[in-house]
């Protein structure tokens, strides 16, 4: 990692050189250690699929998978994903092949506005990672962390259920 | 994907973006040379600006501009009311405040710099001198002597005082058999919160003076004529985009001040400008929802026969008047206070009153779920007062079914509808009569189980303009659309209404498909752009399918008038004999003369062989405005248990039976249905906006404001039933706001119900875990009490 010091403007703003792979290439950027991966990913490599939906860490629309786990990336600095693996919603179908659980959401219906979507799409591929088979219970659980406002979240649970069905 | 038909669950053609994070959102939008925006605001609920410092943020790294209030006091002009009442109160409403904020969050200044971190950066270098001013939030004490006075062109901070009603309530209940049940009903104020929070990217052409606004709106067409309208800028200059938009729910339904502060910045500074609210900000800065103190009455029969219903109403408009805000606790309220019983008498007083807080304006229901909230409320604790019940005192009042209008108290005309109908059929999938004996056996068991039943109607498909205009709306409510077929056969159709999740590119490609046979992958559907099509009015009210679709339906009716009589003449028959079905022309009793209409709409671009008189291309435009509303209704049924000792309440199951007309997509139905009945429960259970006396907003954030997740509700039951609306040519109704307006009322009939038997009569929303454990206590206590008087008197 580099860190130095930018003069133009109109004041010294640091900036540290950081080596993130996202979506399987990888890209060497200088960044502000206070960017948020959240911004990282969108205003620096334009992938615009993960959004922003508060500023506390409550709705779980920036959801990316950080070496192989959900976290909410705005509760994230770039600099803390420097040689790490990340996977945005851009990265998870198959070319033209959805994955099982982008499949389950538009087969079931789970999605309307489509803007918590990403989110919700990269925790439920987690949650199904660790548990393959997950009761209702355990799916509302599992999605606890991720608001919507559109569906009230019952075509949700069917899409991960239809998800987990297809996976087996 | 084939040709689909009316009635059909189309998968939805918007999802393969949605799912893939390729959607394009107003903060996807990246222009070059694009600046950001942060705004200034008021820290205090009231205060005079003495003055404002802007030299540090001046100076800080990145920043272009900083403009106050007074700086473009010219430019900015003053946001406008979209509905006028008698006698309404119109203060003036300056995007950035120059003299005096009047709610925690009112915007006094805004930062310009080259990226947002720096623009937010600048922000806690203003320096802002207040003076600060007595608050009121409460819309009741607002209106007492010696309240602090917001507007000096509102008296008492009055902004109207309103009236509807029929027949004679005062007289009605000098009858020595009615009796009268007073409650006051509180309906709590709500943040809408839309997933995507609202946002605006302006983008001046310093070339030709246009501006463009990409925003996150229901309405960009009406935006672009208000934005007009108040800043003066040449209506044909101004450009609106809707691109996708993250939810809505009523709240991005007005002319906001950040829309016109981008644009005249942008103008400045002569560099696109781009502003995304954060979540906390939008608590502050979009307008809230509800937010009424009532004083209601109900009067009837021991025979359970109602007799009338008696409002006093302090509906809070916050600060300032949103741009509907005058019309929601009025028409869309008052005019609901039948419900869908015969109800003869109707008294119903409305004061709109401003107060230091958030304006207030339409959210998901808009009116109607205060009114069928307190209806409900006050039929159920009727019934409990008389020992009757609900479903009993419910059905003996209904209006009879019918199927073409019917005139009720308060004068509006119920389109059709079979309420009894609806409410057996929801009865008989929830199974009554089986759940008062689990009832019953969960009591002896020392369980509180409840179950709660709310019927509701609606005012929906807004339109008619003429009706709208005569009660105050500033605007046409019709609706558009423009259908053009192409060469090759494939369509491009425009339409006027804006989608923010309603799916309207799937369900109006599906309504030209099953009218022209056109494959659905074949036809595109533009909507939100001011520039790509005729003028439209755009997303709210459950209008879109009633009102838009309709407008729709008209433009491909004279599609296929055109391409009926082109086919005849090409097939050389007698248009009489020449049939159109699933995109093919053919003539009766000869197999072989058939044309589709991919043929015959390169035939009319040919122009080589055209009928005497008809002109060349394909394309045709409807603009269609309804005789009447349209009116949705349905019966909801919830059952919650209540746990003793921590007052936690769980809904158990839920049953919603509706009847939305005639349905185009039954999965995009069921969907909005879900989404509502989810709000409408988190208004009963979680959901409340806290102010401070002195105007701080303690519910400020995601953090502290409890907006429902997945673990809160069980799967819902729906079912529905079918009374097409005589308002428009497919017989719709609209679906998007039911769920909202009667889950709500079905929750607390049902909360109050399982505590019922300990004597509670009723609850204020939310009923939180507090609340509910309060109220048991209280009953408990006054059980004590009331067993050691009895005791005392023997």
């Amino acid at each position: 990692m580099r860190v130095y010091l930018e003069t133009s403007g109109k004041g010294p703003t640091m900036s540290t050189e950081i080596t993130v792979t996202v979506n399987g290439t990888a890209h060497t950027e200088a960044v502000e250690p206070r960017l948020l991966l959240a911004h990282f990913l969108r205003d620096v490599l334009d992938l615009t699929g993960t959004h922003v939906g508060c500023d506390t860490s409550q709705c779980g629309a920036c959801t990316v998978h950080l070496n192989g786990e959900a976290v909410k990336s705005c509760t994230v600095f770039a600099v803390q994903a420097d040689g790490a693996e990340v996977t945005t919603i851009e990265g998870l179908a198959d070319g033209d092949t959805y994955s099982n659980v982008q499949q389950g959401f538009w087969d079931e219906h789970g999605l309307q506005c489509g803007f918590c979507t990403p989110g919700m799409i990269m925790t439920s591929e987690a949650l199904l990672k660790q548990n393959p088979n997950p009761t209702e219970e355990e799916i509302r659980e599992g999605i606890a962390g991720n608001y919507c406002r559109c569906t009230g979240y019952q075509n949700i649970v069917n899409a991960i259920g239809a998800a987990a069905k297809a996976g087996k | 994907m084939a040709v689909a038909t009316f009635g059909e669950s189309v998968k939805r053609t918007e999802d393969p973006r949605l799912i893939t994070g390729r959607g394009k959102y107003v903060d996807d939008v990246r222009l070059t040379g694009m600046a950001h925006l942060a705004f200034v605001r008021s820290t205090y609920g009231h205060a005079n600006i003495k003055s404002i410092d802007t030299s540090a943020a001046l100076n800080a790294p990145g920043v272009i501009a900083v403009f106050t209030g007074a700086d473009l006091q010219e430019e900015l002009g003053g946001l406008p009311v979209g509905w006028m009442l008698p006698d309404l109160k119109q203060p003036p409403h300056p995007p950035l405040a120059y003299e005096t904020v009047r709610y925690l969050g009112d915007a006094v200044a805004v930062i310009v710099a080259d990226s947002a971190y720096q623009a937010n950066d600048a922000v806690d270098l203003v320096e802002v001198d207040y003076e600060v001013l007595p608050a009121i939030v409460n819309g009741e004490e607002a209106t007492k002597d010696g309240a602090p006075q917001l507007h000096e062109e509102a008296p008492n901070n009055i902004g109207f005082d309103w009236e509807v009603g029929g027949g004679d309530y005062a007289e009605a209940i000098k009858d020595p058999d009615v009796i009268v049940v007073k409650e006051r009903i509180v309906n709590q104020r709500l943040i809408p919160n839309s997933m995507e929070t609202r946002g605006v990217v302006a983008d001046y052409d310093v070339g030709k003076g246009n501006i463009t606004l990409y925003t996150s709106t229901q309405i960009p067409h009406l935006v672009k004529l208000l934005f007009s309208l108040v800043t003066g800028w040449p209506e044909q200059k101004v450009r609106v985009i809707a691109p996708d938009v993250g939810g809505g729910f009523g709240s991005k339904l007005y002319l906001y001040a950040e829309e016109v502060v981008a644009g005249i910045v942008a103008r400045q500074v002569k560099r696109p400008v781009k502003w995304i609210e954060s979540r906390s900000e939008a608590y502050v800065s979009t307008a809230h929802g509800r937010d009424h103190i009532c004083d209601a009455e109900i009067a009837g029969k021991k025979d359970g026969e109602i007799v009338g219903i008696k409002v006093d109403l302090y509906a809070n408009l916050g600060a300032y008047l949103s741009t509907f805000a005058p019309l929601i606790p009025t028409y869309l309220f008052g005019l609901m206070l039948g419900g869908v019983y015969k109800m003869p008498n109707i008294d119903c007083k409305v004061h709109g009153v401003f107060t230091n807080t958030t304006p207030v304006d339409a959210y998901r229901g808009a009116g109607r779920p205060e009114a069928a909230y307190l209806v409900e409320r006050m039929v159920s604790r009727f019934a409990q007062e008389i020992g009757r019940d609900p479903i009993v005192v419910r059905r003996k009042n209904m209006l009879q079914a019918h199927k073409n209008g019917r005139e009720v108290t308060t004068g509006v005309m119920y389109d059709s509808g079979d309420y009894k109908g609806n409410l057996n059929k929801a009865l008989e999938i929830f199974d009554y009569k089986q759940f008062r004996a689990d009832q019953r056996a969960a009591r002896r068991e020392g369980k509180l189980l409840g179950v709660g039943i709310a019927t509701y109607i609606e005012i929906c498909g807004m339109a008619p303009s003429a009706v709208a205009s005569s009660l105050g709306a500033g605007a046409g409510l019709w609706e558009s659309s423009n259908v053009r077929v192409h060469p090759t056969g494939k369509a491009t159709i425009y339409i006027g209404t804006s989608p923010h999740g309603q799916g309207h590119e799937t369900t109006m490609a599906q309504l030209v498909s099953s009218e022209l046979g056109i494959p659905v992958e074949d036809i595109e559907v533009l909507h939100g752009d001011t520039d790509q099509g005729q003028f439209g009015t755009g997303t709210f009210g459950s209008r879109s399918l009633a009102v838009g679709g309709a407008a729709l339906f008209n433009s491909l009716q004279k599609v296929k008038a055109k391409t009926h009589r082109l086919a005849s003449h090409l097939l050389e028959a007698d248009p009489k004999f020449v049939t159109f079905s699933n995109g093919t022309f053919a003539v009766e009793d000869i197999a072989d003369k058939t044309l589709t209409i991919q043929e015959v709409a390169g035939q009319a671009y040919a122009a080589a062989n055209l009928p005497d008189g008809m002109e060349p291309g394909l394309e045709e435009v409807s603009f269609f405005d309804p005789q009447n509303f349209a009116w949705p209704n349905g019966t909801h049924i919830c059952v919650v248990e209540i746990e003793q000792d921590t007052g936690k309440v769980e809904v158990q199951r839920y049953v919603a039976v509706d009847d939305f007309g005639n349905v185009l997509n039954p999965m995009i139905v069921d969907g909005m249905t879900h989404g509502g009945v989810a709000q409408g429960i988190g208004q009963a259970l979680s959901e409340q906006a806290v102010y401070t006396d002195d105007g701080q907003l303690l519910s400020g954030s995601l953090m502290d404001y409890a907006l429902p997740s997945a673990d809160m509700f069980p799967m819902m039951e729906l079912d529905r039933t079918v009374s097409p609306s005589p308002s428009n040519p497919i017989g719709v109704k609209g679906a998007g706001e039911a769920g909202t307006i009667a889950a709500s009322p079905a929750v607390m009939n049902a909360v109050v119900d399982a505590l019922a038997h300990l004597g509670v009569m009723h609850m204020d929303m939310p009923a939180t875990s507090e609340k509910v454990w309060r109220a048991i206590q209280d009953a408990k206590e006054a059980q004590r009490a009331a067993r050691a008087t009895a005791r005392a008197a023997k």
